[in-house]
């Protein structure tokens, strides 16, 4: 058993938001200035996480904008992908020979799980986090066209848009960015109107559109 | 290895031609029916909480797990082929109903001249037009045959849509270029989508002919003939990839599923995964005796069998008579043999994607709900001064706008992939981007073709099937064409930015197109160039029927579903009126 490492995450940073407990029960955090959250970790080490956080925060910023990566809780939701069958490449066929340097359009033919990806692509950031914006943004422009960063790219995304009971789009900041509604049963009323204006329903996510505990991916074998 | 009591009739494979072949025999004979299906077992039920496009969507939640068996792919004979390490440009599926459960429920049916394109060609064009390295062929039967069993889908379905040719009458409104149909669609056209609609208008100013996709996410409830009820479509969007929460998708398990059960004489056996078809070895003649498979415990198990029907997807369907042996394997250096060959997968890409100004709403829809048009499909247009044969459709489907899929597509102004400026106009262009599609016919070539895998192995330690396969000069030359139709489509929409496609150049296993491969056991009029006669039975041995688009001669523009159901149809009414007389050869 390794030990069990924490992100702390200042409550000002997340605003008032759900974040997932121990026994990823939801509960509501409100936010209090000087309070901060312990979210527990599956994958990343604390300075792991520390480092995906930032990283992530300048590819999907905290900006006048709206809300990124950090309110959407990304990082949360990269761990817990890693640890997850897709972490360990449960769904990718794995029986050798490897063609690394194989063209593009095979795919990735590599070896490397995405854990040992991450784990690697990690190590060349040590210190990331506390480098100024600018300054991790000449980093990451550095490293643009590895395997690592797209992945890192692609997971954001992923943490910002999906639905939040996988740990990232918390509150569902993703989907009221881009005016995503989540899962709705009926659209029959609306789906011819409304032609050209913004129809905005208030989002909800899948556990409270259906009223069942429903289990993500990650945490099946 | 434990042998089980022989049953009259084995199918393997539960999706949509395995399903409904176990339905007609099920309903119209008293034959003793066991259906193997490799994965598990599924119900409506199961899709009630589905809509998650994370597991669904980028984790291929409902799809074969390439972990078990993938194929390798190559471009030419000359390269060692690589595994598809993950899903990619298509989605074979899994489980009963198969990828009749994940799919769009697309239903157009094939233009007639698609099942006689080699002799059409030759005789409007003459045969110098026609590719040096071609390998088309006419299918053995026409669409009028086939007609009738095309109707008898349409019911069973319930598809949605407008016809534009009932009995030669042309109906405005519906395709005017489709073949002839015995009747209106059994349900009226879906509702469409802002972003359908100012493509069914910009397409009218532009002198096209759009028409409603026909769909089988139906419009309204419907009962089908086998009393079967699936209630109206709610547009909720979440069709391709997922199972549909309340079964108005038609699929095998809310169409089919409920019918067999009612049957005792049929049964599905889940986790059998079939490895070899037994047969008495015969260079000509011969039949096969039965099926071995691995169960659901891990146990191998003989079950003989009086028919068996090969009903597991197209690739498959080749792979296993490769495995066990069954017929000649196809060699594109002396073109001699017949299986594997004519191995096609349509040309399917976003040929613009357009930017607009106002919001699309585009959350809301169906994977069918929309607009197409088939104006230049097939030999509908003049070829003579163009570089290349044949055509497809272009669409503006609806429902293909879920976040993680799509947020982020921006337009070329914008240079940046990560960051504040994208994320700026990330934002902003989510639910301003509409694609519309094309859908294009795919030719038969020599070099295009389906053996064994040398190097890779599945995780029994059999060989994968191994693809040989790209794009020609004819392929390229359409996708060029079609992209250009569809910039001034998007112009017309009003597009504030378009973005083409980029080309077809190499085939690329990472780009979703359709999963829409086809050939390799294909339907002929002789045994030298097919492997199956015009019902689907084989040539050599024949008490086996291979079922399914890998009896495709080469590659129609439309989605097969509905040609498959309707060439199983005509199967089944072979087999109940004619081969249980008398079980020989068909044709």
């Amino acid at each position: 058993m390794r030990r069990r490492e924490f992100l702390t995450l200042s409550a000002a940073s997340i605003g008032g938001v759900l974040v997932y407990s121990l026994d990823r029960e939801v509960f509501r955090f409100s936010a209090q200035t000087n309070q901060s959250v312990h979210i527990p970790l599956r994958f990343f080490t604390q300075s792991e996480a520390l480092i995906v956080a930032a990283a992530a925060s300048r590819i999907f910023p905290s900006d006048e904008t709206g809300p990124g990566a950090r309110e959407a809780g990304v990082p949360i939701y990269i761990d817990r992908q890693l640890a997850g069958p897709w972490g360990r490449d449960r769904y990718r066929y794995t029986q050798g020979p490897f063609e690394e340097n194989a063209p593009a359009e095979f795919g990735y033919q590599g070896k490397a799980t995405p854990q040992q990806i991450y784990r690697e692509g990690l190590k060349g950031l040590k210190g990331f986090n506390r480098l100024k914006a600018e300054e991790q943004d000449d980093t990451l422009k550095q490293i643009e066209a590895t395997l690592f960063f797209s992945l890192l790219r692609q997971n954001t995304i992923e943490g910002m848009f999906c639905d939040p009971m996988h740990g990232g789009n918390i509150d569902m900041v993703g989907w009221q960015l881009i005016g995503f509604p989540g899962p709705r049963m009926s659209n029959y009323d609306d789906v011819d109107k409304h032609f050209g204006e913004a129809f905005r329903p208030k989002p909800a996510g899948l556990r409270q559109v259906t009223r069942r505990k429903v289990r993500p991916g990650e945490d099946l074998e | 290895m434990k042998t089980l009591p022989s049953v009259d009739v084995v199918i393997i494979g539960g999706g949509w031609t395995g399903l409904l072949m176990a339905k007609e025999l099920g309903s119209r004979t008293a034959l003793n029916v066991v259906v193997l299906e490799r994965g598990g077992p599924r119900r409506t039920d199961d899709y009630n909480d589905d809509m998650d496009e994370l597991d669904y969507t980028i984790r291929f939640r409902m799809m074969q797990d390439v972990s078990q068996e993938t194929v390798t792919l190559r471009h030419d004979s000359s390269q060692r082929a690589l595994p598809l390490r993950q899903h990619g440009s298509f989605l074979p599926g899994s489980g009963v109903g198969g990828a009749g459960e994940h799919w769009s429920a697309v239903c157009p049916r094939f233009l007639p001249d698609c099942f006689e394109v080699l002799s059409r060609t030759t005789e409007k064009y003459g045969s110098k037009r026609l590719p040096e390295d071609h390998a088309i062929q006419d299918w053995g039967i026409t669409y009028d045959e086939l007609e009738p069993h095309y109707t008898r889908a349409d019911l069973l379905l319930g598809i949605s849509g407008k016809a534009g040719n009932i009995r030669g009458q042309q109906i405005e409104g519906g395709n005017v270029f489709e073949g002839w149909r015995s009747a209106e669609y059994p349900t009226p056209p879906t509702k469409i989508p802002y972003f359908s609609s100012i493509f069914a208008e910009a397409a009218k100013t532009l002198g096209y002919h759009p028409y409603p996709v026909p769909a089988a996410t139906t419009s309204r409830a419907y009962t089908n003939p086998d009393g079967i009820s699936r209630p109206g479509c709610t547009y909720c969007g979440y069709c391709e990839t997922f199972g549909c929460m309340i079964g108005a998708k038609s699929q095998p398990t809310n169409t089919l599923l409920p019918v067999i059960e009612k049957h005792k004489n049929v049964s599905i056996r889940t986790g059998a995964w079939v490895r070899r078809i037994v047969h008495d070895a015969a260079e000509n003649k011969g039949s096969a005796r039965g099926v071995i498979y691995i169960d659901a415990n891990g146990q191998e198990v003989f079950q003989p069998a009086e028919l068996i029907f090969l009903a597991s997807w197209t690739l498959n369907n080749t792979r296993l008579l490769l495995l066990s042996g069954i017929g000649k394997a196809y060699n594109p250096g002396t073109r001699k043999g017949s299986l594997g060959r004519n191995l096609t997968h349509q040309v399917a890409f976003s040929a613009v994607t357009a930017f607009f100004e106002k919001p699309l709403n585009r959350f809301m829809g169906s994977g069918a709900s929309g607009i197409m048009l088939s104006d230049l499909d097939g030999d509908l247009f003049d070829h003579s001064k163009l570089p290349f044969l044949r055509g497809g459709t272009l669409g503006a489907r609806s429902a293909r706008s879920l976040p993680i899929s799509e947020c982020g597509v921006v337009p070329k102004s914008v240079k940046s992939t990560w960051g504040s400026e994208w994320k700026k106009a990330a934002l902003h262009y989510y639910d301003r981007t509409g694609r519309i599609g094309f859908s294009g016919e795919h030719l038969a070539y020599q070099d295009n073709y389906m053996d064994l895998d040398p190097v890779y192995k599945d995780h029994f330690g059999d060989p994968l099937l191994r693809l040989t396969l790209d794009w020609r000069e004819n392929e390229r030359k359409m996708a060029d064409y079609m992209t250009t139709k569809a910039m001034e489509l998007a112009r017309e929409m009003g597009a504030k930015e378009v973005t083409p496609f980029s080309g077809l150049r190499s085939y690329d296993a990472t780009r979703y197109q359709s999963s829409h491969v086809q050939g390799g056991a294909i339907m002929g009029s002789s045994p030298e160039s097919s492997v199956v006669n015009p019902y689907l039975q084989h040539w050599q041995l024949s008490n086996l029927f291979v079922l399914g688009a890998s009896s495709f001669p080469q590659n129609a523009s439309a989605n097969p579903t509905p040609t498959i159901l309707a060439l199983t149809y005509r199967t089944a009414d072979a087999i109940v009126d004619r081969y249980l007389k008398n079980p020989a050869a068909l044709a």
